[in-house]
């Protein structure tokens, strides 16, 4: 009699534990700015010494697409234009250490197929904001990427915010070439 | 003994309500989870100005902020799209951007985690302060 009882109030406990972790809440404070969010800013930002905003925002477009984007939206009213391309994801050192893998799987007898893991192919997405600085005789700049990579099997692999510096020193490079260049109207 | 069938009942009992509390139905696309007026005042708040661009401008920068791309920007309807990515876990938010009068904006955000709708106040509040802080206005609450 004794143990029924305690069966029964076990039960009634694990199934509150499973059923309360299987209808868990979303996280929370995702939409705090991070302790690096200055130095992102920093590195997402330029300042152009022009207030032609339309000239810098078909200069953006034309980066973007110098950079092999394709423009998915924009709303050139408010600044914005979004774009996005897919490129080549794989790396030589991951295709190399996944087939010696594989090919050792074989001499051993064991069965593995790590290559079609590997990283295949990635979309980036790109957005761009202009807007006028604080003291109105400049144009800020502001442009951020993210990408999705998939593995050769298909499956997404990995989503992140890119935080590379040289991609954006070299979106804003070439935004500074091609504002001289629309300037000039080549 | 009565009282160990009583016991075998509840069990029954709870097992059901919990196993039909994850449980999907059909028509779930409209659903959420609070009230109407609760969702809307934890998602709106009004701001003492009437530069809708500015707003928007700074909407999207505090978006990109918080790692957001933007995916879409339209400036009739005062919205803004845009998604992040946390774990593996896709997070998409729309602001919406609207006047009140001829002296306030409305600005409304809301937040999709996966496959739910964040209703968290803590998490709106959050993005307003930012917001606030960008702006330099107060984010004043809306009944």
């Amino acid at each position: 009699m004794k143990k029924s009882l305690l069966f029964h109030k076990f039960s009634i406990c694990a199934f509150l534990c499973i059923n309360i972790i299987g209808c868990a809440s979303a996280p929370k404070g995702f939409l705090r700015p991070g302790e690096d969010c200055l130095k992102t800013r920093e590195l997402q930002m330029r300042q152009y010494d022009t207030t032609n905003e339309e000239q810098i925002i078909t200069a953006v477009a034309g980066v973007l697409q110098d950079l092999g984007f394709t423009l998915d939206d924009s709303e050139t009213d408010v600044g914005f234009v979004a774009a996005s391309k897919k490129a080549d994801a794989t790396s030589a050192g991951q295709v190399v250490g996944a087939a010696l893998f594989d090919t050792l799987g074989i001499l051993f007898g064991t069965y593995s197929n790590i290559s079609a893991t590997v990283d295949a192919t990635q979309q980036i997405k790109a957005s761009v904001i202009t807007k006028p600085s604080l003291e109105g005789n400049k144009i800020v700049v502001r442009v951020n990427f993210q990408r999705i990579v998939w593995t050769r099997e298909g499956k997404i692999s990995r989503i992140e915010t890119i935080k590379d510096p040289e991609i954006y020193q070299k979106f804003h490079e070439d935004l500074s070439k091609a504002v001289f260049l629309e300037a000039q109207k080549i | 003994m009565i009282n160990l069938k009583k016991r075998s009942s509840f069990t029954v009992f709870l097992l059901i309500i919990f196993l039909s509390g994850c449980a999907t139905p059909a028509v779930k696309a409209l659903e959420t989870d609070s009230s109407q007026v609760k969702l809307r005042s934890m998602q709106t708040r009004a701001f003492d100005t009437a530069d809708k661009k500015k707003m928007m401008q700074t909407v999207i920068s505090n978006m990109q902020d918080l790692d957001f791309v933007i995916d879409k920007a339209d400036l009739t309807l005062g919205s803004v799209t845009g998604s992040k990515f946390l774990g593996y876990e896709v997070v998409k938010m729309t602001v919406t951007v609207r006047p009140r009068g001829e002296k306030q904006l409305l600005v409304r955000a809301n937040v999709q985690y996966g496959i739910r709708s964040i209703e968290d106040p803590g998490t709106y509040q959050d993005f307003f302060t930012s917001l606030e802080k960008a702006i330099f206005l107060t984010a004043q609450q809306v009944d």
